[in-house]
């Protein structure tokens, strides 16, 4: 079956409008793979009839579809180890330092998928002992696929996902099995709060975020949108706040109201 | 190099074993059953040691607290690798001082990331 080239700015308009991320022509194969499960559960016979049935507007449900399956939402448990280990030793006790007097830490998980990034943070303060006892810690976590924001908060994993990244220390004390799968206990699921939430829009929180994760999610971002996103977590973080990206990201090229944190790498600082 | 050793009466999961642990840059060596592994263990103690339950002769159990009182030191990480996956298997191995678990089936991400956990990748 073949992606024309209509069919082709079809999709990739409407990712773009929606997400602000880009779809690179380059990248072909992949969004064939990507929307031919959604073809079949249509019963429609091409990519052209499924970008024809998206010009049709009526169907709102088919444009959320299209986009869902386009969407990367690759992710595990502690992903990074060292970086979240980095995290919790450096920005997180350097804020803490700075918080004393509220004792109230908010931190963001932005684009957060199916909720591991979020509920790894949430066991990494729960089982620091009594470090953080007397503190409350708010972690949001928020992504733009509203099924995908489902999972997170269902805290319901494969046997695969489970145990990608996840100690099994860690699995066995904070999720239960449930049939295959293994769940989040109510006590971690209690932790985190999640949201949908559009990077392109203004932050789903009056106030501030001590910390935001925005890991993985600006890679595919066209680059007007990229430095949107950053203008908007710059609004929103903390004057003395910390931002992490993923590895191998930067805010280098892409905007100016963040700066590479000197002492360690992979964290920014917003610039004053 | 790292070394694994991977131990497992199933002919078809030491091969597969073997090939990820390969690309993952394991000097692979195999043992079909606990005392195989013992004594494997004792002439050139691997780095880590990916152990089935259930096998002939010796299983992953008796192997773990057969090791245990041989008084090997560095003792190799034990990751466990089995079709057990209820919690109550999974809590007597680490009972018994295994250091990660993977229910099987396993691919490439499973294991790289458990490896990674004990400090090895
Ligand atoms: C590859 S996942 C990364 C998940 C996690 N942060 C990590 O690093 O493992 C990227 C996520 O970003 C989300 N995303 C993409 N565009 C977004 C947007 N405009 N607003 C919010 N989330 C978005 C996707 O739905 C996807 O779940
Ligand atoms: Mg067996």
């Amino acid at each position: 079956m073949e992606l024309s080239p209509v069919a082709m700015r079809a999709f990739a308009g409407l990712l773009k409008d929606r997400t602000g991320q880009e779809l690179a022509a380059s990248r072909h194969w992949r969004i064939e793979t990507a929307l031919k499960p959604l073809l079949r559960d249509r019963e429609l016979p091409s990519f052209d009839s499924l970008a024809a049935g998206l010009a049709d507007r009526r169907d709102i449900k088919l444009a959320d579809a299209v986009v869902e399956a386009l969407l990367n939402h690759e992710t595990f448990f502690f992903r990074e180890q060292a970086a979240f280990n980095m995290l919790m030793a450096g920005p997180v006790e350097a804020l803490a330092a700075a918080r004393g007097g509220t004792r109230r830490l908010r931190i963001w998980c932005a684009g957060c998928s199916t909720g591991q990034e979020a509920y790894s943070i949430a066991m990494a303060f729960a089982d620091a002992g009594d470090r953080w006892r007397a503190w409350t810690v708010e972690i949001i976590g928020t992504d733009v696929s509203a099924s995908i924001v489902g999972r997170a908060v269902e805290g319901c994993y494969s046997q695969f996902e489970i145990q990608r990244g996840l100690p099994v220390r860690q699995m066995m004390r904070w999720f239960t099995p449930d049939g295959d799968d293994w769940r989040a206990n109510a006590d971690l699921r209690r932790m985190v709060r999640f949201e949908r939430h559009n990077l392109l829009d203004p932050a789903p929180f009056p106030g501030t975020a001590d910390i935001i994760l925005c890991r993985n999610v600006l890679l595919y971002f066209a680059a007007e949108e990229r430095t949107r996103v950053f203008d908007g977590l710059a609004a929103t973080i903390a004057g003395d706040g910390c931002l992490m990206l993923g590895a191998g990201e930067t805010v280098l090229g892409n905007t100016t109201r963040f700066e590479p944190d000197a002492a360690q790498r992979g964290f920014y600082r917003p610039v004053a | 190099m790292k070394t694994c050793l991977v131990v497992d009466d199933s002919k078809v999961i030491r091969k597969v074993a073997r090939h990820i642990l390969e690309t993952l840059e394991f000097n692979v060596a195999e043992a079909g059953d606990g005392r195989e592994a013992l004594a494997y263990c004792q002439d050139t103690p691997p780095d880590v040691v990916l152990l089935d339950w259930n096998m002939p002769v010796m299983s992953g159990m008796e192997f773990l607290r057969a090791l245990g009182t041989s008084g090997m030191s560095p003792r190799p990480k034990i990751v466990f690798c089995t079709t057990e996956n209820g919690v109550g298997h999974i809590r007597a191995a680490i009972e018994a001082g295994a250091d990660e678990y993977v229910m099987k089936p396993f691919d490439r991400e499973t294991l790289e990331s458990k490896l990674q956990i004990v400090g090895l990748a």
